[in-house]
């Protein structure tokens, strides 16, 4: 067997981690590889292409039920999904209360503990939104992850976001060993998309790693709780994924220390790309506006 | 051997630069800040001791420096422990894991009078006992049913505080919704105290948040029934900031209504909830412990307009003086009484300073405690003819060292938020007869060879305030020092062989 690989999703809430990292996991499975989810969101939407059910029971609801997360077995806690890929959630609280940072870190120490990490090739967790604080860098820390993939896109906020996420690897990559793996882009359709991840990638001195084209077919194959692999498994989509999945593959051990930039290295970047104005172009604009009301 | 005051502030200086050569730099110019010996003023003595030193060279309330021992609390054991605590016919909840309420467990000998467990709740001990679920899906849930149960189990408690330890201001918990929630349900008074550890330099916080609480949660709420049935006298006070440890605000109220004044309510030792909603009728706040509970004075003055006055129960100087102040402010009739009390307690005065005087004459006196008594107690030793060394305040802000240049003599050493290191090494050199501080310290100085007497909880004695508490005072300083054990603190086999050979 070869050495247990660790890889995470991160990425701006709302950006598809869940999505692409399901598919790509579903084709990943497809090349024999055995696979763990461990889903670090409260929402819990990690696994669910992949059990092609609503939403899993998580390690903390369980937890909470049974006293506490000593009284669960691993069996209640994980399921087995399309092609045999292991599901966890860690779960979490309703919104607005509650840790679910500490909740992250609880879940991942009991799956760990409980030998959920034997035979499998890949364990892969799935982050929600930025990391807000020290529960969601589990993954990145202590020796957990050793590749974070970025899920991004060329809209502002997820640029931005990605670059802070390239903060908090490098904040652990010297104590912990953790790498970026790369981006992976997710087609918004907005202005010089690929350039732009391409840009910030050499930035961020990683790899662009692939841009997945934007398809309806996702959102088909998500309304009925499957992946593209799974769904149409002959598609343009799906071979886009199972490219990723080889990219990803091929990529272990390649990952790098990113070197994030600066907010107003970022903008900069925005400007030259001429997606954001600079501030006297935006005046030029302001004083046309105001002389044609004149006018 | 037993030096004393006289060691002279320039050798003092030089000690306190012996003792910060121990910090790397850094660490040293903090510390140093901190530590001083008084200096002469041009300022007016003080009426009563005499007194006009210069203690405003010591840094205070700040952040205490990583690395060292502080003897420290935190802003939880500022509201739980003091403020709050002492309130006999409130349960009083440690909200969160078990440990905080656990370890501080009645600790701070709050006397009062009642029947624990059905009307009274002091020395009983409630938490939440949060768990790990508690602090993933937070533990506003867990709090309701404490509150029900606890409204189930204690028909008798007029009301309930929730006293925060750090995790719930960690994960947000919204306590205020659950307090406004539940006296909804239960029609009782329930208090939400922010006073998270973390908050703050020290408990210092933690008392101020306490007060706010009581503004915000009693105060600026509609007027009970207790508070609207009292008819308001002429005579009317609060003695605030006296948590009757050992029974001392038994003792200081013995005074004031044999002086013809009426105690309203009592903050907060062997208090109930309905003094503390009666207070605002009182005339007078009378406060002892300025530190831990100026902030409500100020409130009450602004709001009710009841004007407020520090005192001091503490030796009969200082009670005497007191009695006197405190009757200036109503009419002849009471000034009358003081000075007949005062008369009435001269001969136990003068019984108690023939007996242990002429046994504690000269004797020094090395203090470090907390809010007042630093200074407060220092006129109650120089009564026993007993000088002081040395004091410090573990919370002090810059009025109250203000406040002490008035009881210290210029060349006093003075140290705030000393650290472990640092009071060993002063108590080492300036050789004290009496040291007087907490159970952390008592020990080590014990092993110094040393006399010491515990200054927080009055070593399991007391009660020290009022004429009745300085005979027990007197008593025990005495029991401290001239403890016979100190003669037998050398080994025989380490004696001079001369002494030996002359047996």
């Amino acid at each position: 067997m070869a050495k247990l690989r660790q890889i995470a999703f991160y990425g701006k809430g709302g950006i598809g981690k869940s999505t692409t990292s399901q598919n790509t996991l579903a084709a990943l499975v497809e090349m024999g590889q055995k696979i763990l989810i461990v889903g670090c969101d409260p929402k819990a939407d990690s696994t669910r292409l992949i059990l092609n059910t609503k939403l899993q029971d998580t390690v903390l609801h369980l937890a909470a039920e049974a006293g506490s997360v000593e009284d669960l077995e691993l069996e209640d806690v994980m399921k087995v999904g399309y092609k045999g890929i292991k599901c966890t959630e860690a779960g979490g609280p309703e919104p607005g209360v509650g840790c679910a940072g500490r909740g992250v870190i609880t879940a991942i120490n009991f799956l760990e503990e409980n030998g959920a990490y034997e035979d499998v090739d890949y364990v892969s967790y799935d982050v929600l939104g930025d990391v807000v604080c020290g529960g969601f860098a589990m993954p990145i820390r202590e020796n957990k992850a050793q590749e974070i993939y970025i899920v991004m896109s060329g809209e502002m906020m997820a640029l931005y976001a990605a670059n802070n996420i390239a903060k908090g690897i490098l904040k652990y990559a010297n104590s912990g060993g953790v790498r970026l793996g790369g981006l992976i882009c997710n087609e918004r359709q907005t202005d010089r998309e690929l350039e732009l991840a391409e840009a910030l990638a050499s930035r961020l001195g990683c790899k662009m790693i692939h841009f997945v084209p934007r398809d309806n077919i996702v959102q088909h194959a998500e309304l009925r709780r499957e992946t593209v692999i799974q769904y149409a498994p002959d598609s343009k989509q799906a071979e886009e994924y199972r490219e990723l999945a080889r990219k990803i593959h091929a990529n272990s051990g390649q990952g790098v220390i990113p070197t994030p930039i600066t907010m107003e290295e970022l903008e900069d970047m925005l400007m030259d790309f001429g997606i954001m104005q600079t501030e006297e172009d935006r005046e030029k604009q302001i004083a046309a506006l105001e002389a044609s009301k004149a006018g | 051997m037993a030096k004393d005051h006289a060691n002279g502030p320039e050798e003092l200086e030089s000690l306190i630069k012996e003792v910060l050569e121990a910090y790397p730099e850094k660490a040293r110019k903090k510390r140093a800040k901190h530590l001083a010996v008084t200096t002469a003023t041009d300022e007016a003595p003080d009426p009563v001791t005499g007194i006009a030193s210069n203690c405003d060279a010591a840094k205070s309330n700040i952040k205490s420096v990583p690395g060292v021992m502080t003897i420290r609390g935190c802003a939880y054991a500022g509201s739980k422990g003091v403020v709050w605590g002492p309130i006999k016919d409130m349960v009083h909840i440690s909200h969160g894991p078990v440990g905080c309420g656990q370890y501080s467990w009645s600790q701070r000998r709050n006397y009062y009078v009642g029947e624990t467990g059905v009307d009274s709740f002091v020395t009983m001990q409630f938490t939440t006992d949060f768990q790990e679920k508690d602090i993933v899906f937070g533990g506003d849930k867990k709090l309701e049913k404490t509150i029900d149960e606890i409204n189930g189990l204690f028909p008798l408690a007029n009301g309930i505080t929730v006293q925060s330890e750090c995790p719930i201001g960690l994960i947000g918990d919204d306590i205020e919704a659950v307090a406004k929630k539940k006296h909804k349900d239960i029609g009782k008074t329930i208090v939400p105290v922010r006073c998270e550890g973390f908050r703050g330099v020290s408990q210092s916080l933690g008392h101020h948040i306490a007060n706010d609480a009581v503004r915000d949660w009693i105060f600026e709420k509609p007027e009970s029934e207790a508070a609207k049935s009292y008819e308001p006298g002429p005579y009317d006070v609060n003695i605030i900031g006296d948590y009757n440890i050992g029974g001392d605000a038994w003792a200081s109220r013995i005074l004031l209504e044999e002086i013809g004044l009426s105690v309203v309510g009592c903050w907060s030792g062997d208090a109930t909830l309905a003094e503390m909603e009666r207070a605002p009728k009182a005339r007078l706040n009378l406060i002892h412990c300025y530190r831990s509970m100026n902030y409500i004075c100020r409130y009450m003055e602004e709001k009710y307009a009841i004007g407020w006055m520090e005192y001091n129960f503490f030796g009969p100087t200082q009670i005497a003086a007191s009695l006197r102040a405190i009757a200036a402010q109503f009419d002849a009739t009471i000034q009358e009484n003081a000075e007949k009390v005062i008369a009435k307690y001269q001969p136990l005065v003068d019984a108690v300073l023939a007996k242990y005087r002429p046994r504690l004459e000269g004797k020094s006196v090395m203090l470090y405690v907390g809010g007042l008594r630093p200074r407060h107690v220092v006129t109650a030793y120089d009564d026993l003819g007993m000088v002081i060394a040395g004091t410090g305040y573990e919370f002090a802000h810059a009025d109250d060292y203000k406040r002490t240049g008035h009881y210290v003599k210029e060349g006093t050493l003075i140290y705030d938020d000393v650290t472990g290191y640092e009071l060993e090494k002063f108590i080492e050199r300036v050789r004290p007869d009496l040291v007087g501080s907490g159970i952390k310290e008592k020990y080590p100085v014990q092993k110094m060879g040393i006399p010491f007497r515990q200054m927080h909880s009055w070593d399991y004695s007391g009660p020290y305030h009022g004429y009745d508490g300085f005979a027990i005072f007197a008593r025990d300083m005495d029991m401290a020092i001239n403890n016979p054990v100190w003669g037998l603190f050398d080994a025989p086999w380490l004696a001079a062989p001369a002494a030996l050979a002359a047996e």
